[in-house]
């Protein structure tokens, strides 16, 4: 049988296949093949950027990475502005679905009514609303914990500023988005502010990065900054001066420490002040930084600078003697006046008994040019370069359109104005043997700017007995006295500018000086305005602030006393206010 | 096909797999890598939130009232102080 059955002469087996089965065979595998092949043309090839669109969208992403901004730190590295993130609850009102009970447990974690948070997921055609942003990172946990369906954190950055109203208006204050606002933040924008960066990853299924594909932008954090501020005489400044402003019932004071060799600004400070943590109501005027933006007559503190110009002429000597018309003296229309009357005074003793007369006349004696010219040297009509935004350059005419009465008058500081900050720095130039130090607002670390010579050693320093005699029981601030330190300074008390005229009883009263005389270590100036709870004189109001403020600093500096030290008896219990502190 | 040829392909083979491996190992790595950047950026925050903690709790004013108020604490007046100098002193002397 099996024979057979392989017997190619079988008839049954003996079909001849036609040609065209086998072909059509091939031809419908071979075209089978094509359609593939055209198939992974168009894919590969023209279809090929789509679809790597969309392969990218399933697992690449860009992420942002974000840049802090810089920390600002005093010189002895204590944070005053610090950046740190923390968290926004937001919902969907659309899809949060929660019960009284969960809604109840999360008012008591954000510490807010559970009407006022009923009320903000009640609109149920929104889709984002805050619940409440800027959570601090423990309640963000909680939140975080209590796993409601439809809220979610949100991550943002917000910065803090630990000494709060102390140093409020000298670091200024960032928007939301972390942009600098006001003093410092708003100078050193550039320097603090970080740049957020970029890259692409591909991530997994579970959201975790396993490639990192590109950098597209490196992220650069912002600089630190290092300020000249020393923070325990900042606290210490902020602290005497609002109680002084307190305490005269004043509308605003001023108070800038300056270090009298390098002309850092060791504090600086105003009242009214305001919280930088918590802006919510503050007013324009409370923001207002007195000491830098504010234009004032300075009244006597001037004359210090009209001495020592006219001490350069060689007419003057500290023992030349001035007659004071009995305080009294007639320049073309007008009368200026002393508050107290003199005789023949010495010109040390025009500064110690604060005569008008006597700086007027000195002033007249002198050129208009030359007068000017010593008194733009010193800083007097340009903005010091400190950086913050605003600062006032004060007002200072130019000599060609002086006539005499505004020539005298400028010489007691009247008809000029300046900021406390330009005037602190002016005092530089009796710290340094003549040489005006420029400000600054940063650490120096090297030698410094050299500074510009104004006055001779001479003169300037013939300055600094004078000024200790207006310290004396004689002169007009006994007040400002240290114990265990010399003290040179000079009262200003001027009526405030009022309708093209003066106001009558209104006042700012100032003091500005310098210690330990032997060796200045500390230039401090304060400025009260308008104290009306009685004393308006700058020896009154403004020198005891300068007391306090500098006997404590010079303590916490280390700085060695120049004088004995009165040691009364000591009592065996002490009780009272204590006067150092 | 010769035996030369085989050898070839037992090598193409293996080094295929060795990229295999080694594109998971870097995979691992990054991930690693990853992980410890943002404990890094964490622990920046941390530290940041740290300093801010200590600079509150070390505020001059809530120092002097706590000195003051609750520890009875007061400073000398120039009166009771002694003024010692030991001759290192960095101040000049005048």
């Amino acid at each position: 049988m099996s024979r057979i059955a392989i017997r190619p002469t079988s008839h049954l087996l003996e079909i001849y296949l036609q040609q065209w089965r086998g072909r059509l065979v091939l031809g419908l595998m071979l075209s089978g093949f094509l359609v593939l092949a055209g198939r992974a043309v168009y894919l590969q090839g023209l279809h090929h950027d789509f679809l790597q669109r969309k392969g990218d969208a399933l697992a690449s992403r860009v992420v942002e990475l974000p840049a802090h901004r810089g920390m600002i730190a005093d010189r002895n590295g204590e944070p005053l502005a610090i950046s740190t993130p923390v968290e926004s609850l937001w919902a969907n009102p659309s899809s949060v679905d929660t019960s009284a009970g969960q809604l109840k447990q999360l008012a008591s974690v954000l510490q807010m009514p559970v009407s006022e948070l009923q009320a903000k997921l009640a609109d149920k055609d929104r889709e984002f609303v805050y619940l409440k942003r800027r959570l601090p990172p423990d309640q963000a946990e909680a939140v975080a914990k209590l796993g409601i369906d439809g809220m979610s954190l949100q991550r943002e950055y917000r910065r803090y500023y630990p000494a709060g109203e102390v140093a409020a208006h000298l670091l200024g204050f960032t928007s939301v988005d972390d942009n600098g606002q006001e003093g410092m933040e708003l100078a050193y924008q550039n320097w603090l502010a970080g740049v957020p960066g970029s890259r692409r990853v591909l991530k997994d299924r579970k959201g975790n990065v396993f490639e990192d594909v590109e950098g597209i932008l490196s992220p650069k954090p912002g600089h630190d900054l290092t300020l000249s501020i020393d923070m325990r005489l900042q606290y210490l400044a902020y602290r005497e001066l609002n109680a002084a402003v307190q305490e005269n019932k004043a509308k605003a004071g001023a108070i800038v420490v300056l270090d009298a060799k390098t002309g850092e600004i060791l504090a600086l400070a105003n009242v009214p002040s305001f919280n930088p943590n918590n802006r919510e109501g503050v007013k324009p005027w409370q923001m207002r930084n007195h000491a830098v933006t504010d234009e004032y007559e300075p009244g006597s503190t001037m004359k210090p600078f009209t001495i020592a110009a006219a001490m350069d002429t060689g007419k003057y000597r500290p023992d030349t003697l001035i007659d004071t018309e009995n305080g009294s003296f007639q320049i073309g229309p007008k009368r200026i006046h002393d508050a107290h009357p003199h005789g023949m005074l010495t010109v040390s003793q025009v500064i110690q008994k604060s005569s008008n007369v006597g700086a007027s006349k000195i002033a007249l004696s002198m050129a208009p040019e030359y007068m000017w010219t010593a008194l733009h040297n010193a800083g007097f009509g340009t903005v010091p370069q400190v950086g913050f935004p605003g600062a006032a350059s004060g007002s200072l005419r130019p000599y060609q359109h002086w006539r005499p009465i505004e020539q005298a008058t400028m010489s007691y500081g009247n008809g000029i104005s300046v900021s406390l900050l330009q005037l602190a720095r002016a005092y530089t130039i009796f710290t340094n043997h003549g040489v005006l130090k420029p400000v600054t607002m940063l650490k120096q670390t090297g030698p410094g700017d050299p500074g510009v010579r104004v006055f001779s050693a001479k003169s300037a320093d013939a300055l600094i007995p004078m000024l200790e005699s207006v310290i004396s029981p004689e002169g007009t601030a006994p007040q400002a006295a240290l114990d265990g330190y010399r003290v040179a300074g000079k009262t200003g008390t001027a009526h405030k500018p009022d309708r093209g005229g003066y106001s009558a009883d209104r006042y700012i009263a100032s003091f500005i000086g310098f210690a330990p005389a032997s060796n200045p270590r500390l230039i401090i100036a304060v400025m009260i305005d308008e104290p009306s709870a009685g004393q308006y004189y700058g020896g009154t109001v403004s020198a005891p602030v300068f007391r306090k403020v500098m006997q404590s600093a010079l303590r916490q500096l280390d700085v060695a006393p120049d004088k004995p030290i009165t040691h009364q008896p000591v009592p065996t219990t002490v009780v009272g206010e204590d006067e150092s502190t | 096909m010769s035996r030369g040829h085989l050898f070839l392909l037992l090598l193409v083979v293996l080094s295929a797999l060795g990229v295999v491996t080694s594109q998971h190992r870097a995979r691992k790595a990054f991930v690693a890598l990853e992980q410890a950047q943002a404990r890094q950026r964490q622990l920046e925050v941390e530290w940041g939130q740290l300093q801010l903690e200590q600079s509150t709790w070390a505020m001059h004013a809530r120092v002097e009232k706590i000195a003051t108020a609750q520890l009875q604490m007061q400073l000398p007046d120039a009166a009771h102080t002694r003024v010692v100098f030991t001759g290192k002193s960095v101040e000049a002397q005048p």
